[in-house]
């Protein structure tokens, strides 16, 4: 059976010098959780690149067609009326009048799109409770998660984190003094 | 307490003019846009800087934008809510607002203007507003984790965990969150400048004299940079004062944002004169004639303040004493307040009372109604600022501790 062991440091250098030398060890580095972003952790944990900023463009190219469609549809297609002597027969002749609002709409919907599906794919939504072993981690600690197939090598396992660095270690809610 | 009489005070005159109807107001035919949009224009520019400061400076790498960015973000919602108050109300009918949305109405398929600078502006402040917000809220979830966490009471812990959405702070999360952070900030930048063009598309593509001009989008994108880092300064002062921010709000940032401070002021003063200029050398006596108008017409007093606030007041900040002075930052940043809101006042006005018409040339004074409404405006914007300081976190708590401890070791190192 997997198990979780948690390992908090009060560093995060001390942590990712932990991370490297763990893994040299052969001891699975699953995920960590901090008070702030650690610049170069993502590549130590192998978290894949995100596609967040590609369904940005895919929203925000949404958004250019859909204002596209609707002022041609509003102004040309559907009711064309002549305002102040500017007709509204052509759809290209007036298409410069209508880049400010295409603009703002390709603005909303890459913006609003990227951040709803960024809430949505890392589970954040009001009323969600957060897992959070440690009630330092969003203040000044740093907890590592380390997955354990075989139960067989937990002690082992757990005097490798303390030996690199931590200050405390936990299993599952079970504390190692 | 002030602050929330002043709203009180606001809404009671706003109510009236809901009741009466626009007739509360002193503007007139001629002088249709008056005080209402002096202040829309005034409040939307001093909301850009707090899209500035997170979104340009963050692209930029600056890092000193970190211990003033959520207070200048907060500070640009409640600005453009206060701004957005004056078109819907201006309107006359405030219910019949969602007619500015392009939905079929009951009168056939009638569709709203997409030609019309007035409908950009819908778009465009709407946008603003909600991706502001968003941008905003987003920089709070992991503070407001935090806070969540070292609370101890739980019905405390509660509202915090609710407004917090369960952040967790994982590797991922924070990898996928600096993904949006950076890339939001890269949609607000064109997004804020296409804002303020937006509004002076509002006045630049009519055909009234001092207002046909092509200078307008730079010109206001410049000046609501100006008038919104004067807020923020005005605001700072008084915040790191009662919160005791000393030493995250440092003399540091207060000289940085008075240089620029005087660069957006001087791109203001020679957009001014550059105007002037163009007015008298496109030979349109129209043009020409608003211009002296302005000067030496009846409301030369405000354009003399205008130019006085504006054009000669920043110039001191060249002097490193006044520049790194905390009082003379903050009563030059009043000034400037006070000088933006002329300028839009001299725009607005002295533009629409004499046209090409002598025979409807007439002069505009607010009523007190109006007064009140904006005063209304300074306490709504006032109050929720102080309501914000008081519940939410005011410095941005994760990005000032992944920098703190750079800079700790590099002292150290020292």
């Amino acid at each position: 059976m997997a198990k979780l062991i948690y390992g908090i440091y009060e560093d995060e250098e001390v942590l990712m010098d932990a991370i490297t030398s763990l893994k040299g060890q052969g001891v699975v580095c699953k995920d960590v959780q901090s008070p702030f972003p650690i610049h170069g952790i993502d590549k130590l944990l192998n978290v894949p690149r995100t596609r967040l900023s590609v369904t940005a463009f895919i929203y925000g190219i949404t958004g250019t067609s859909l204002a596209l469609l609707m002022t041609w549809y509003m102004m040309v297609s559907d009711w064309p009326i002549n305002i102040g002597g500017k007709p509204n027969m052509l759809y290209y002749m007036n298409l410069p009048a209508f880049i400010p609002v295409t603009f703002e709409l390709t603005v909303f919907c890459a913006a609003h799109g990227m951040v709803l599906t960024f809430l949505l794919r890392s589970k954040l939504l009001p009323g969600v409770s957060a897992p959070i072993p440690h009630p330092r981690i969003t203040n000044d600690r740093f907890v590592l998660h380390v997955d354990i197939k075989d139960e067989g090598k937990i002690n082992e396992v757990v005097s490798l984190i303390k030996a690199s660095g931590a200050s405390e270690v936990m299993l599952k809610s079970m504390q190692f003094a | 307490m002030i602050a929330f009489t002043a709203m009180i005070w606001g809404i009671t005159c706003l109510s009236y003019t809901i009741g009466t109807g626009i007739g509360a107001w002193g503007a007139n035919k001629t002088v249709g846009w008056a005080w209402d949009i002096t202040n829309f224009v005034w409040w939307i520019g001093i909301g850009h800087a707090g899209t500035l400061i997170s979104a340009i400076l963050l692209l930029f790498r600056q890092r000193w934008r970190m211990s003033i960015n959520r207070s200048a973000e907060a500070m640009t919602i409640f600005a453009v809510i206060c701004a957005g108050l004056f078109p819907v109300f201006h309107t006359g009918r405030p219910w019949l607002d969602y007619w500015m949305f392009p939905i079929a109405n009951q009168f056939g398929s009638l569709w709203v203007n997409f030609n019309s600078p007035l409908l950009w502006d819908v778009f465009a402040i709407s946008t603003y507003f909600t991706v502001s917000l968003v941008f905003w809220y987003l920089g709070l979830l992991p503070d407001l984790a935090t806070v969540r966490d070292r609370c101890v009471t739980p019905a405390k812990k509660f509202i915090y965990g609710l407004l917090a959405f369960g952040w967790k702070g994982t590797a991922r999360d924070w990898h996928r969150f600096e993904e949006v952070s950076l890339v939001l900030a890269g949609l607000s930048t064109p997004l804020v400048l296409s804002v303020h063009t937006i509004v002076s598309f509002d006045f630049a593509t009519s055909i009234v004299p001092g207002w046909h001009t092509t200078i307008f989008p730079p010109y206001f994108v410049a000046g609501a940079i100006f008038s919104g880092f004067a807020m923020v300064l005005t605001l700072m002062i008084v915040a790191r004062k009662v919160l005791s921010l000393e030493q995250y709000i440092t003399i540091q940032h207060i000289e940085l944002m008075n240089k620029i401070i005087i660069l957006t002021g001087s791109i203001v003063g020679v957009a001014y004169i550059t105007e002037f200029f163009i007015a008298w050398y496109s030979g349109v006596q129209y043009e020409q004639y608003a211009f002296m108008n302005r000067m030496f017409g009846p409301y030369w007093w405000a354009y003399w303040s205008m130019m006085t606030c504006n054009v000669i007041t920043p110039q001191l900040f060249w002097f490193k004493k006044l520049r790194t002075s905390v009082m003379a930052t903050f009563i030059i940043s009043i000034f400037v307040n006070i000088g933006m809101w002329f300028e839009r006042f001299v725009i607005i006005v002295t533009s629409l009372h004499r046209d090409f018409l002598p025979s409807s040339w007439v002069m505009y004074s607010p009523t007190y109604i109006e007064v009140g409404i904006f005063v209304g405006t300074i306490g709504l914007f006032f109050t929720c600022f102080l309501i914000f300081a008081r519940v939410f976190p005011v410095i941005a708590l994760a990005e000032l501790k992944s920098i703190l401890k750079k800079t700790g070791n590099q002292y150290l190192k020292k």
